[in-house]
Parts: structure tokens; sequence; C-alpha cells
């Protein structure tokens, strides 16, 4: 069964679409993440123009986290004002990241700055992850691990930082500036990649800020509920690509797959679910560089977007 | 299957003879033009079930000659990137922009364009894709970016597009004719021109032109004027919409 989709401009299946969403959010509610990683690569290669892939990715994300969520808050792993200093940092960067997508698409080099910052960033973050899992999990199983691994917010140079602010969820007494930089950094990536960065906020609260790891997945979905409903409305507003359609078709897939993710998250440990994550990432940023290194089909393309 | 459209083009091709009866007050050809012809239909409404479809285009010639008809989409400005290698990746390196770019276009013909017109016709009247006139924007020389021309025209044709059906128009007996022409679902929406061009000698015997609508219809056209006209509460819309869809789905959940 085929559906129209009226922003994007062409016809897809149905069954597609909900499968796509289903097992985007079965991810999304597993790992803590938004999914968009994943979303807008696979949205692309079923021909759904780039800009249009974005903008609805940014729009699904929001309600597979809002699905997400609320089973975290239920639990109470939601650290709401830890969540508030990054969505300040977020709202700012994203709305830095749509201008700066707006400046690419006009040098014509946004093609370019996507796909270098998927590979390089889900490159990166995916590399980190797996070699920090793999050692993890080599560990003598049913040994506690001794050796606390040192946190970068140990560093001198992060505890002078002024505005120190306590969060007692997250047992922490930190600068604010900490999440708001970070929020800010994440919220750019959310612009221009279309996605929540679910990826990089994860190991970057808790490495980066020294937050317990059971309530980052929480915290960060709560993040990521308003980034993406911002970048949404930048890119309805600014280059109105958000296809309703499709997005509705997507997220009655994801907020039911989300569900399941988030009851199967549970049973796995912490460290299995991030060797899983980073497998995935990785896998994500391989097959991207693989598409950049290979000489394409055609050297020539045409500006695909909004007719 | 094609014994019913045997039977429609005669009952339309008739209808459309009884209409170009000298005192007919409308038809776009004149009551002794020895061309007639007519769409299966005017408008292409883009519903949510739409899959590209296909428009019968039917006439009759009271002259023998060759037929050959154009279908152009409404034009708009075309970029196109060229991909080189670029320390080990695949970048994007150079563009270069058309104006005048048909968004559509379709020519089919009873025979080789070649064999029924000279080079210089078919160039004038821009029938074939090779012989489609951009406006280039660039600031080079249009022929040293002559391959970006022939990228668009490529990339097109992939699309679906741009299509040449050569030899594609069926002759039944000697005056009527009919061809199919295809539209792919991520057809543009707009005003199309239909051409159909009866050839003879070198020389155009005569020719007809008839407009198409396509066009969004029903829920389509109505979430496409929304986001276009009302952007920020289409866009409020869309994230209120995901937010209660995942309150909803994690509520029903946790009850079942």
């Amino acid at each position: 069964m085929q559906i129209y989709l009226p922003i994007a401009e062409l016809s897809v299946s149905i069954w597609l679409l909900l499968g796509l969403g289903g097992a985007v959010g079965y991810l999304s509610g597993l790992f803590g993440v938004g999914g968009g990683f994943l979303l807008t690569p696979l949205l692309i290669f079923i021909g759904v123009p780039p800009p249009v892939a974005v903008a609805t990715s940014a729009n699904q994300v929001v309600a597979a986290s809002v699905s997400a969520v609320y089973a975290h808050w239920r639990k109470d792993n939601v650290d709401f004002k830890m969540g508030t200093m990054l969505l300040l940092g977020g709202l700012v960067g994203s709305s830095f990241g749509a201008y700066l997508f707006a400046v690419l698409k006009r040098i014509g080099q946004l093609d370019a700055v996507i796909a270098l910052s998927y590979v390089i960033i889900l490159g990166t973050i995916g590399g980190m992850m797996l070699t920090e899992s793999i050692r993890a999990l080599r560990a003598k199983p049913g040994a506690q691990p001794v050796v606390r691994r040192k946190r970068l917010n140990d560093h001198a140079f992060i505890r002078a930082l002024p505005f120190k602010m306590r969060f007692r969820k997250s047992q922490l007494y930190i600068s604010l500036l900490m999440p708001v930089s970070l929020g800010f950094l994440v919220g750019i990536l959310a612009a221009i990649m279309g996605v929540g960065a679910g990826f990089l906020l994860v190991p970057a609260m808790i490495y980066l800020l020294g937050m317990p790891t059971a309530i980052v997945v929480g915290t960060s979905l709560f993040q990521i509920i308003f980034v993406t409903a911002n970048v949404t409305m930048l890119h309805a507003i600014t280059t109105q690509t958000v296809d309703v359609t499709l997005a509705l078709m997507l997220l009655v897939g994801s907020v039911i797959g989300a569900q399941y993710g988030v009851r199967h998250g549970a049973r796995l440990r912490g460290e299995q679910i991030r060797g899983l994550l980073a497998a995935l990432v990785l896998a994500v940023a391989i097959a991207l560089a693989i598409d950049l290194i290979l000489p394409p089909d055609d050297q020539f393309f045409l500006e695909l977007g909004p007719r | 299957m094609k014994g019913f459209a045997f039977i429609l083009v005669l009952l339309c091709a008739g209808e459309a003879f009884a209409q170009a009866t000298p005192n007919a007050p409308r038809g776009p050809a004149p009551a002794d033009s020895p061309l007639i012809t007519d769409l299966s239909s005017h408008l292409i409404a883009i519903t949510s079930s739409f899959t590209g479809t296909d428009l019968l285009l039917f006439g009759a010639i009271d002259e023998p000659g060759e037929v050959v008809v154009v279908v152009r989409g409404p034009t708009a400005t075309s970029v196109v990137r060229r991909k080189r290698p670029t320390l080990g990746f695949w970048l994007t390196r150079r563009s270069e922009s058309y104006d005048n770019v048909p968004s559509y276009y379709a020519v089919a013909s009873s025979k080789p364009l070649q064999d029924i017109a000279p080079v210089n016709l078919l160039q004038r009247l821009q029938i074939g894709t090779e012989n489609l006139r951009f406006r280039y924007l660039g600031a080079r020389r249009p022929e040293d970016v002559a391959h970006y021309h022939q990228a668009v025209i490529r990339l097109k044709t992939r699309d679906g597009l741009y299509r040449e059906n050569i030899g594609a128009i069926d002759f039944l007996g000697p005056k009527l004719f009919r061809t199919a022409i295809s539209f792919p679902s991520t057809v543009p929406v707009g005003t199309y021109q239909t051409e159909v061009y009866l050839i003879r000698d070198n020389r155009i015997i005569a020719a007809q032109s008839t407009p198409l609508f396509i066009d969004k219809q029903g829920i389509e056209q109505e979430v496409y004027d929304f986001s276009r006209q009302e952007p920020a509460v289409y866009g409020l819309v869309a994230v209120l919409l995901a937010v209660f869809a995942g309150w909803l789905a994690a509520v029903v959940f946790r009850r079942g």
C-alpha cells in the first residue's frame, strides 16, 4: 500500500515507513538516543529529499523522545535541573545551527558538510565508545570494576570554572557553564544533521559532566525533546520542509517501538547498552564513509529540495 | 485492457470530431485543421494514493505525415553539482545553475526525430531532450559547462522526469493515432503544455497545443497549502502532534 507524501512529493509504501519508524523507535528507547542519526540517512536512502529528511526526522524524534522520557520520568530517572541547563545551551545552539545550515546551503557545501560531520563525529564517538565497552565487557564477569574511571570533570580547569550550581539528582556540584556549552554544541549538530545527538550527549554527560549512568538517558531525552522541537519549528518556518504525513507514519511505528526498547534496555547492563550503541553508530559512520570514498555512479547530481 | 482503450479512443475521437464541426463554439483547432487531438484527462489530481499515472493522448490526422507529441512541465531553476575526489573523499567542488529548465519533458514520435524533421526545426521548437535550451546562469562560457547541461538532462531522464518515446505512437489505421504519456509519482505540480505536430516533407502541416493541469487534491493539497501559508502554525501543529502521539503511546503501554 502506497501513500503520497505532500511535502517530500513522492509516493512510498506505508509498511516501509511503519517498519522504519518501529525499528528506529525501538533503538531510541533502548539506547536513550533520538534515533535521528539512523533515520535521516535511511530516509535519504529511500528517496526523500535531504532537507525534508533532516526536518522531518527532527519532528519524529520529538515523538520518540516524549514516549521514551515518560518511562524514565516514572522511574524518577530525569534530572530536570540539569536538563534545563543543557536545554538553554541547546536552544541557542540549534538556532545558530539553523543559520549555519542556510549559509552552507547558499554556498553549495551543505551536502558535503552533512556527510563529513556524520562520518567524523559518528566515527570518533563510535570508536571511543566501542573501545571502552569492549574493555568493560572483557573484564572478569562477576567482578566489580575496581578502578573508578578517571572522569574529565575532576580536571582542575573544569573545577575552577565559575557559576557553580548544585544538581541534587546527579549528585554534582559543577559550573553551569559545563552543561550549557555542551547543550550549545549538541544543538548545532541537531540543526545541521537532523539528529537529537543523544549518541554524543549520553557519553559526554557521563564522562564530561560526571553524571550517574542511571539518570543520563532520561535527562538527555528530556533535553532532546525541546531541542528537536525547536529544530522542527525553525525548519517549518525557514525551509518549509517538515512533512507531517511522513512524520505521522514514522511516529506511529516509532512510539510503539520505543516502549519495547525501554523495557529491553532495562534488562541490559550499562556497558552492554553502550557497546551495542557504539557498534550501531560505527556502522552508520562506515556506511556513510564508504559512500564518500567510493566513486559515485554519476559525478553530477541535481540539487534536491523543495520544488 | 487494450481493447477497452481502443474503444475509448474511437469514442473520444468521435466526440472530438463532433466538436470540431464548423459551428462548434470551442475547440482549439480550426475546423479545417488536418490534425485533431485530445487527452484522456486534462487534470491529474495528486491524492494520497497517487503513485504516478499514464495519460492517453489520441487524435486523428486528415493528411499523411508523421506525428510528434511533446509534453512540457513548468520551468524552474535547476542547480547541478559535480563531485570530485578531494583528500580521498568525493566532495562537491563546483556547481552550475540553469534557468528555463522544464521540470518535466516527454516526447513521443511516430519515427526517429531526425527522420521526421531537420535539426534546425527540432532545435527551434525544442523537440527532443538534446534540443532543450536552458538559460545558463553562471559566469563561464556555456561551451565549457556543456557537461553540466548534459548532466541535467541525464539525471532528469534517470529520475523518469524526461522521457523520449521514439516510435511510441500507435496508428490505428491510416488516420487514428494514440500514445501513452507516463508521469512518475515525483511529478511536479503546475500547468503543463501538450503539443502535437503533424510534419511532412520537413514542414509542419499542423500543430495543436492543449494545457494539462497537475495539482494536489484533498488532504494533500490542504497539508501543502497549510505548510506554505502558515508555516509557524504548521510547525507548532507538527510538534504538538508529535508530543501528543509520544505521550499517548507511553500512557497506553503503561496500562497495557
